[in-house]
């Protein structure tokens, strides 16, 4: 059994952007409110969860709240659950909130990794996308981020903006490049439903790339960071080395338990999925009432889980471990579709190695299509 | 019988025929509204929604009339669509007179005219009906013009009402009994009953839905069906009401039922004769007609382990089609299933739908043809409606096709346009005929391969629906035909096989390929398809494969949905077949047949 991570859910943003489909509260007057809810969400789950070996602190902007929040809320945690002494702490942070100050104060808090929400390096699309920074924010918090002396500072990128060119984001990629950074998260743009994305869309007031420039943007990116000698290890993820990978996020992929805090926070646990109201006002009120702020719960069956098995483990470089899933599900995946498997085989989407199914390339590009065998 | 009337409402689609009925029903107090619909009107849901009536339902209502006089008025009701023409003939042949039914917003349309040609020719005594009356578009001065105009009938001699509020209605009754003839008919005569539809019921077997227009007949008779002599013996005779009523006997000018340890459904035929075996009638009544399927296709369940369910249902919906037929067949590309023959495509489709839908199967069909006959170097003469039995080409003396003769009434400002349909559906023999000013009379003879598939749809669309249409089976005749072959990643689809007139080989097979590319969705593999003759392509287009398809994001918020996303796909992929590497949905082998005007 794999140690559980723990997720906490900052629902604040300063101003929402575009894209965002996470969700957040612009009511910054409610945050000391929520951090004094946090600690008593945390007590209902002591007798479930006792430890912890990765901390991911999202949002929203957790960047906004000062160091001294920050610190109450690891407090508050350490409290309760033990974290490990080897433990991957993550704070996602936005690039015009990085100033040295707040740098030395999270390295202090204990904070041993960064993920810079920079999205793009060009001002037009940080415009469109409606992010607080520009350009050369961007690339200066990146600096001080290294010069602070985080090890391990990652960044997100975004490609198939509107009329974004080729040549364009491969300039992106190497300006972010030029930083080596120790983790890089590229991500197509995505749109989510009831963003303001999908409302210019819908009104066809942008037109977003095709599928061909899209698979180009993602083979492109895929081999430029390869060149550079990152390790595609998931469909948009990438480390510079093999101990520089998101440990929490991994946690998603392999089935490993996970519990998440704070409003629309999700959790795994045993054969369980449960995750919490997308409202702040539905969460503060649950907690008041010393209730789970639960907003719905489902358990899996075999088949759930086995499905699950399947398109997680297809999105990583590593791949559906056989010997696992046999000894999991009591299934045997290699001759159950042997057929399937064989034909993706041929057709160079994926490959047997080591006792795993893994997908080539070609195959992460068609995860989704894969996972339906 | 003079308190007798028998009569239908007939009218455009959506101009209120159901709601009528019902008001009339409950009017005359056999049921209240909720009862009824519960009873008759939940079944045949695929009807309703398509706006037609596949059964003839016949309801004997009792009706008492202003000045206090007795009535029984048989209401029956008719199925609406060409390839169910038959149907509704045997269905008005039973009937005196008709309510046509207008809509007052919407006024005459195609089918308003339609339906009148059609009782027209039939004699039956026409009571136009202004529906809808309550609407606030209704425009009740400019259709009593148009029945004027267009319909050339009495203007003057008209109804109002609205069905959905109730109003009206009573003087529709009364007019049913003052306007339409009582039927004629000696009740001492020897038996002559019209059998106008059938349906299974499990309990009782075959029950025979008639108009009796000589004699009498009660339980204990022996009938004898004029088509082929079989004899039975009458267990009961009744009338429909919200459930059949037994009664003693039905009699001349009755509608009712007749249930005589029939097994099924496909020994009784519509439209047939029931006289009596020792006293029966000289002649049987006019217009019968042995109506054959005419158009074959290969039903397959998607997955091979639900074979037995398809057999079982098909048995199922046999015992109430008695123009459906099916025997076993199998395929290379897609395993075991039945050959069906249709009365046309719509019937098709329908059946298509039951399955679908009441027994919840996943099918495939493969693409529907029509009989053809060839002769063969060594004598022997073969019928073939299946491609997979197209014979050896060497082997072949001659090849015929059948041809229809096709029946057309339209407004006159269409006839261009119906003309070059006809001529671009190889007719010839044309005759022409005016019987009032501006409308035509037009026929045609062509093949009915050309007939069977979008034929009516596009009559329809270049007639703006005003045309009606109808054929016969006049004979076979010689022609050049091909068998076109589809090839999916090089491997035959024996499923998609068609043969085709030699000169609309090319044709169609390239139609094939770009109706295929447009069914067939993308996948990881590039697909190549192509049509052709003999070992030669003669066709091909090319799907290609998408690149990528994984969604950027797969975190904790992320992974229910993508479970549940991934589930219904799955679903959905379970109704395409895999042919090799290739996932074809069922729609593909369907819409190979569409044409491109479509």
């Amino acid at each position: 059994m794999k140690t559980p991570g723990l997720y906490i859910h900052i629902p604040f943003c300063r101003s929402k952007c575009l894209y965002c489909g996470f969700y957040s509260s612009t009511s910054l007057d409610l945050v000391p409110e929520f951090l004094k809810a946090l600690p008593l969400e945390m007590d209902l789950y002591r007798s479930e969860f006792s430890s912890f070996d990765t901390l991911y602190i999202g949002g929203g902007t957790p960047s906004l709240l000062s160091a001294g929040e920050l610190g109450a809320i690891l407090e508050a945690t350490a409290k309760r659950f033990t974290i490990s002494s080897r433990a991957e702490i993550t704070l996602e942070a936005n690039p015009a909130d990085l100033t040295p100050l707040s740098l030395q104060a999270w390295r202090r808090l204990g904070i041993n990794r960064l993920n810079i929400g920079v999205q793009a390096l060009d001002d037009g699309a940080l415009a469109f996308l409606g992010r607080r920074h520009n350009r050369s924010q961007a690339l200066a918090a990146l600096q001080a981020a290294g010069d602070a002396g985080f090890a391990n500072v990652g960044l997100d990128l975004i490609y198939g903006l509107p009329g974004q060119k080729l040549a364009d984001w491969r300039e992106t990629l190497r300006l972010a490049l030029s930083f080596s950074p120790a983790h890089l998260s590229c991500y197509q743009l995505t749109v989510e439903a009831g963003t303001p994305l999908s409302r210019l869309l819908a009104r066809g007031e942008i037109q977003l790339p095709n599928g061909e420039a899209l698979a180009d943007l993602f083979f492109t990116t895929a081999a430029e960071l390869e060149k550079a000698g990152y390790i595609h290890y998931e469909v948009s993820n990438f480390a510079r080395n093999k101990d520089l990978l998101s440990r929490h996020n991994q946690k998603y992929w392999d089935h490993t338990a996970y519990l998440g805090l704070g409003p629309a926070a999700h959790s795994f646990h045993g054969q369980r999925r449960w995750w919490n109201h997308g409202d702040l006002g539905a969460y503060l009120g649950d907690l008041g009432k010393g209730v789970p702020p639960r907003a719905a719960e489902e358990k899996l069956t075999r088949d759930d889980l086995c499905l699950e098995t399947l398109f997680l483990g297809l999105r990583t470089k590593k791949g559906v471990n056989l010997r696992d899933y046999l000894r999991c599900y009591d299934r045997d995946l290699l001759s159950e579709k042997s057929e399937p498997i064989a034909l993706l085989e041929k057709k160079g989407l994926v490959m047997i190695k080591n006792g795993c199914l893994r997908p080539t390339l070609a195959g992460l590009a068609v995860a989704d299509s894969l996972a339906l065998i | 019988m003079e308190n007798i009337r028998n009569f239908s409402i007939i009218a455009h689609i959506d101009h209120g025929k159901s709601t009528l009925a019902d008001r009339l029903i409950q009017y005359t107090g056999i049921t209240d509204a909720r009862t009824y619909k519960d009873q008759i009107l939940d079944s045949m849901d695929i009807e309703r929604e398509r706006g037609i009536t596949i059964k003839s339902q016949a309801i004997a209502l009792p009706y008492r009339t202003k000045d206090g006089k007795d009535y029984t008025l048989n209401l029956i009701d008719t199925p609406g669509h060409v390839d169910f023409s038959y149907e509704v003939s045997r269905s008005l042949a039973s009937c005196e007179g008709v309510l046509l039914l207008i809509d007052a917003a919407q006024g005459v349309q195609a089918q308003t005219l339609a339906n009148l040609y059609l009782a027209m020719e039939h004699n039956l005594e026409i009571i136009p009906v202004i529906n809808k009356i309550d609407l606030p578009s209704a425009d009740v001065e400019r259709v009593i013009e148009q029945i004027d105009t267009e319909l050339g009938l009495d203007p003057d001699n008209h109804l109002k009402c609205s069905a959905k509020e109730g109003i009206g209605i009573a003087e529709i009754l009364e007019a049913i009994v003052a306007r339409i003839p009582p039927p004629q008919g000696d009740p001492s005569a020897p038996l002559s009953a019209l059998i106008f539809d059938a349906h299974y019921d499990s309990f009782r077997g075959t029950v025979i839905h008639c108009r009796v227009f000589d004699g009498t007949v009660k339980s204990g008779d022996i009938i004898r069906f004029m088509y082929n002599n079989s004899v039975y013996r009458v267990e009961e005779v009744g009338h429909f009401m919200l459930s059949r009523q037994k009664r003693e006997q039905l009699a001349a000018g009755e509608v009712g039922y007749i249930i005589a340890g029939v097994k099924t459904v496909s020994d009784v035929r519509t439209g047939d004769t029931i006289t009596l075996d020792n006293r029966p009638c000289l002649q049987p009544l006019p217009g019968f007609r042995e109506v054959k399927p005419v158009v074959f296709a290969s039903i397959y369940p998607i997955a091979s382990d639900d074979y037995q369910d398809l057999a079982d249902s098909l048995e199922k919906y046999k015992l109430n089609d008695a123009s459906f037929i099916f025997e076993k067949d199998s395929s290379a590309a897609l395993g075991q299933g039945f050959r069906c023959g249709f009365l046309g495509l719509l019937h098709l489709e329908i059946v298509q739908e039951r399955l679908e839908r009441e027994y919840d199967l996943s099918i495939i069909l493969s693409v529907p043809s029509v009989r053809y006959r060839f002769t063969l170097k060594n004598g022997i003469a073969m019928e073939v409606d299946n491609p997979s039995h197209y014979p050896d080409p060497g082997a072949i003396v001659s090849s015929e096709e059948p041809y229809i003769r096709a029946a057309m009434m339209l407004p006159e400002r269409y006839l261009g346009a119906v003309m070059k349909l006809c001529m671009d559906k190889r007719g010839s023999n044309s005759t022409l005929n005016y019987p009032s000013p501006g409308r035509v009379e037009l026929s045609y003879e062509m093949p009915l391969a050309e007939v069977i598939f979008d034929f009516y749809d596009r009559f329809k669309s270049v007639t703006q629906g005003y045309g009606s249409f109808d054929y016969d089976l006049i004979d076979y005749r010689p022609s050049h035909l091909v068998l076109v072959d589809i090839l999916v990643n090089g491997e035959k689809v024996d499923a998609l096989s068609q043969i085709v007139h030699r000169d609309r080989a090319r044709a169609r097979a390239l139609q094939a390929c770009e109706r295929l590319k447009e069914e067939i969705p993308r996948q990881m593999f590039k697909i190549a398809i192509q049509g052709a003759i003999g070992g030669e392509i003669i066709a091909r287009t090319t799907i290609s494969a998408f690149r990528k398809d994984v969604t950027a994001k797969c975190y904790g918020g992320d992974i229910s949905r993508k479970r549940k996303l991934l589930e219904k796909q799955k679903k959905g992929k379970k109704r395409m077949k895999m042919i090799g590497s290739v996932s074809i949905p069922q729609s593909a082998f369907l819409a190979v047949l569409k044409s491109d005007n479509d």
